[in-house]
């Protein structure tokens, strides 16, 4: 008990400090930051499923939405209240992520993943195809509006980022009481023994189907803020190298807590800025020595130096008895 | 009436390419129960390796003929040494992780070879039409087909035919198929899995790049090539079966008259009907056509 | 005491393609008894379970188990109607604690939407996670990782999360396999204490025919699929046929002689 005040505290605190930055903090940091926040959301996602065994090749596919609602919803609806977008945004993320949930969660381990990556490249298909929404270029996002009232660069910005940091707090602690939940541990029993679970009265399908709704919201919320953000989308965000890094973030950080996708992601932010400035045509490269490196030397990721993780996810040595 | 006919050959030409590479994929997956997203790489390496070497070869205005021995050769040479370098150079430590861990780990190699392929050929296209237009066309009708296409029907079945006849009637066939059924018990019975591991994963690796420098004359050899290829190879081998060189060739059939189909009907929906195929097949079968058998677990 | 019937199996059949796994089984089940059922390895006696406990789906025949027909039903609806069972191969979480093992048996049986809310570790499910791992004296091990665990504890793990949705009847496999030989007698003994304490009625396969003899009022046989003796144990241990497949003759005769 005492532990989950500790989290929810130093959640609030975390997000209040980084809140007040805002203060002193140049444009350019506010955007980056919350360009680690959006990428974050998502990557939460991705450890969530992670943890149940499940990896998803084609969280993109939900980022896309999520950046397209936002677009759309200006371009169409003429909706740009920030909030309004978001809670768009995370509504089409839990209807599509139910719809597509609906088969996803009946596959395991590698089918799982491949389908995942089939349907996010069904999306880039239609998409770059599609003259209407701009195909591979993609469109503007118009600026956001608070309640109404039209806001200048510099206050949309500031607006943006102290959204963010709330809508980061908010989902953190969702989050964490996801983890300490009956479902959070029930997904990482049925990653561990499906059989098991199923005698003992769950239904693992129920439960990777929720889970996996909640990741698809989370990846939509990332990519709308992304959107918001950046004022542009495009079909790269569901192309297979978006839904890569994302995973590879998630390895980054690894599984132990809701802490470890924000950390991963900003390593990874900082990490990228440095490489595309001095080797922008091996930035891939970079990308997949890391993962095999990870893979090969820190299995639960960076954040298992810091805290050493219990959860045995699949991306842990399997079983030579201990000795 | 043309339209079906355009539609079948169109299919089994379209098919003979998937094969060859969904062979190599599904081997691969069979002995050493890892899935090799890097398979798309080897394929855009057997590409660029053939668009740019024998490119060169018919520039210099060398016998023609020849020049399609050279595309074999080279391909499989390429494929062979790539394999064996990353088997012996990666795979071989991680044999014993779960397998998703090895999509990731093959996953990061493709990522690796993406910027390596472009570090090498650039970004540019490379083209090496001339083989294509070395063999003549036929006529069906109104229709028209490159007998290089109709050629490649004839090279899958042949590797179809050599992979049967490998696995089926030779000794060291039958060994694979031993480590495809249970690895663990190969190797409590003396087999030499290790070796094994190290020629089958040449040998799929080879077929990759071979797919890849055949098909090299008759496209555009971009970057992007093997990502492309990678997510439909993967619809192949999944619907046929994971494991299984019988169900990539049902497999190859399958999506291959179905593309085709979407190709000449409604050209928008191509790939929603190859997955529509998958998934289709995996509501009935959810472990693909021909999957391989699993032992009872409690 | 009732002599209510909860389970009755008839005319089951299982078969694999040309593999015949299960034929003709008929079987009821009072409440209360302790069952024992041998057999030789591949006689059809965890295919039994199997279809019983809803893993798998029999050929023809019916189950039926406190009056309701749960041929073909899923495990879990199985479990969650009161028949719950323990494995050869002890299976466990092994990335959890003992205690958290307990646990999410005990919050598996009322998942729900609210579970998304609900701690796991809530002082109502820990009390009584507690008090099944006490009945089988493994509580001190509570909060050790799994992993760690001996496999006689493992066992009893194992059995522990059978156990804490109370079933009706429970169904051992091998409960005391994978034990070393002077480790056999008390664990089959801190098994059944435990189970006795709770109505729950016990069908367990065993190899040992000391411990059918001991613990069993019944045994049924199992032989190529198909059950060849059922009744007092006594009777069926001195069956001809289960003396030539099962038992062996000096075994009987051994079991014959002790008192």
């Amino acid at each position: 008990m005492r532990q989950i005040d500790y989290s929810f505290i130093a959640i609030v605190l975390a997000a209040l400090l980084l809140a007040l930055g805002a203060v002193v903090f140049p444009l350019w940091l506010l955007s980056t930051i919350v360009n680690i926040i959006a990428k974050a959301l998502v990557v939460i996602g991705v450890i969530l499923l992670m943890r149940g065994g499940l990896v998803s090749f084609g969280q993109g596919l939900y980022y896309c939405i999520g950046g397209y609602v936002v677009g759309l919803g200006g371009q169409l609806l003429g909706i740009t209240d920030i909030v309004l977008l978001l809670v768009f945004a995370a509504i089409i993320g839990i209807v599509s992520g139910a719809v597509i949930g609906l088969l996803m969660s009946r596959f395991r381990e590698i089918f799982f993943a491949m389908f995942s990556l089939a349907i996010a490249m069904i999306l880039y298909g239609m998409l770059s195809q599609s003259q209407a929404l701009g195909s591979t270029d993609g469109f503007n996002v118009a600026r956001v509006t608070a309640l109404g009232i039209e806001l200048t660069a510099g206050q949309a910005s500031l607006l943006i980022y102290l959204v963010a940091c709330a809508l980061a707090a908010i989902l953190s602690i969702l989050t964490h009481i996801y983890y300490k939940s009956e479902v959070g541990f029930a997904c990482l029993a049925a990653g561990e023994n499906e059989v098991r679970l199923q005698y003992l009265g769950a239904t693992p399908n129920r439960i990777f189907y929720g889970t996996y709704i909640i990741a698809a919201t989370l990846a939509a919320l990332g990519g709308a803020l992304t959107a918001i953000n950046y004022g542009h989308v495009g079909p790269n965000m569901t192309y297979w190298t978006q839904s890569g890094e994302f995973i590879f973030i998630a390895l980054l950080g690894g599984s132990g807590s809701v802490m470890a996708a924000f950390v991963g992601s900003t390593l990874f932010e900082f990490v990228r800025t440095y490489a595309l400035e001095f080797a922008p045509d091996a930035w891939q490269l970079i990308l997949g020595t890391v993962l095999v490196l990870i893979i090969f030397f820190l299995p639960d990721g960076l954040w298992s130096l810091i805290q050493p993780a219990r959860s045995s996810a699949r991306i842990k040595r399997r079983g030579k008895a201990p000795s | 009436m043309m339209t079906f006919l355009a539609i079948v050959i169109d299919g089994f030409i379209y098919a003979s390419w998937l094969f060859i590479i969904a062979a190599g994929l599904s081997l691969i997956y069979g002995v050493m129960r890892i899935l090799n997203m890097a398979h798309g790489s080897f394929y855009a390496i057997g590409a660029y390796t053939v668009a740019s070497l024998a490119g060169w070869y018919w520039s210099a205005g060398l016998p023609p003929y020849g020049g399609i021995v050279l595309m074999f050769v080279i391909a499989l040479a390429v494929g062979a040494l790539v394999g064996f370098v990353i088997e012996r150079g990666v795979l071989r430590f991680l044999m014993d992780r779960d397998q998703i861990v090895m999509v990731l780990v093959t996953f990061g190699l493709l990522l690796m070879f993406e910027d390596i392929i472009k570090l090498m050929w650039g970004v540019q296209s490379y083209y090496a039409p001339e083989p294509y237009s070395l063999f003549g066309s036929t006529d069906v009708g109104d229709l028209v087909f490159v007998n290089y296409d109709l050629a490649m029907v004839g090279v899958a079945a042949l590797v179809a035919f050599l992979l049967w006849f490998g696995l089926n009637r030779t000794r060291q066939g039958k060994l694979l198929r031993a480590v495809i059924h249970d690895r663990e018990l190969a190797i409590t019975m003396g087999i030499n899995v290790r070796r094994l591991f190290v020629i089958t994963f040449s040998v799929g690796a080879a077929l990759g790049t071979l797919a890849g420098g055949l098909v090299a004359p008759a496209i555009a050899v971009t970057p992007g090539i093997g990502i492309e290829i990678i997510v439909l190879a993967f619809a192949v081998v999944v619907t046929g079966g994971l494991g299984s060189i019988q169900g990539a060739l049902v497999g190859s059939i399958l999506i291959g008259l179905a593309r085709a189909a979407a190709v000449n009907l409604y050209p928008e929906l191509e790939l929603f009907v190859i997955y529509g195929v998958m998934a289709l097949v995996l509501i009935f079968k959810p472990r693909g056509l021909f999957a391989l058998a699993s032992t009872r677990k409690i | 005491m009732t002599q209510k019937t909860i389970l009755e199996v008839r005319d089951l059949n299982k078969a694999f393609g040309a593999v015949v796994a299960a034929a003709d089984i008929n079987i009821e089940v009072t409440e209360g008894e302790i069952i024992a059922i041998i057999g030789a390895n591949g006689a059809g006696k965890t295919t039994f379970v199997n279809m019983v406990t809803g893993y798998l789906t029999p050929t023809t025949g019916t189950i039926r188990f406190l009056g309701q027909d749960i041929t073909g039903r899923a495990p879990a609806a199985v479990c969650k109607a009161g028949l719950t069972r323990s494995f050869q191969v002890a299976q466990l979480f092994p990335g959890l604690t003992v205690m958290e093992n307990m646990l999410v048996a005990f919050a598996s049986l009322r998942i729900g939407t609210a579970s998304f809310f609900t701690p796991l570790n809530n002082a109502a499910a820990r009390k009584t996670a507690l008090g099944v791992l006490s009945t089988f004296g493994i509580d001190p091990h509570a909060d050790a990782p799994v992993s760690a665990l001996a496999q006689g504890v493992r066992k009893l793990l194992d059995i522990s999360m059978a156990m804490i949705s109370g079933p009706s009847l429970l169904m051992l496999d091998e409960p005391t396999s994978g034990v070393a030989v002077d480790e056999k007698f008390p664990l089959m003994e801190t098994v059944m204490a435990g189970v006795r304490q709770t109505d729950a009625t016990i069908m367990f396969i065993e190899h040992d025919m000391e411990i059918v003899t001991r613990y069993a009022s019944r045994v049924i046989a199992f032989y190529e699929g198909t059950i060849i003796a059922d009744g007092p144990v006594a009777q069926v241990l001195d069956d001809e046929r289960v003396r030539k497949y099962i038992v062996g003759q000096i075994q009987a005769a051994a079991t014959a002689d002790s008192p």
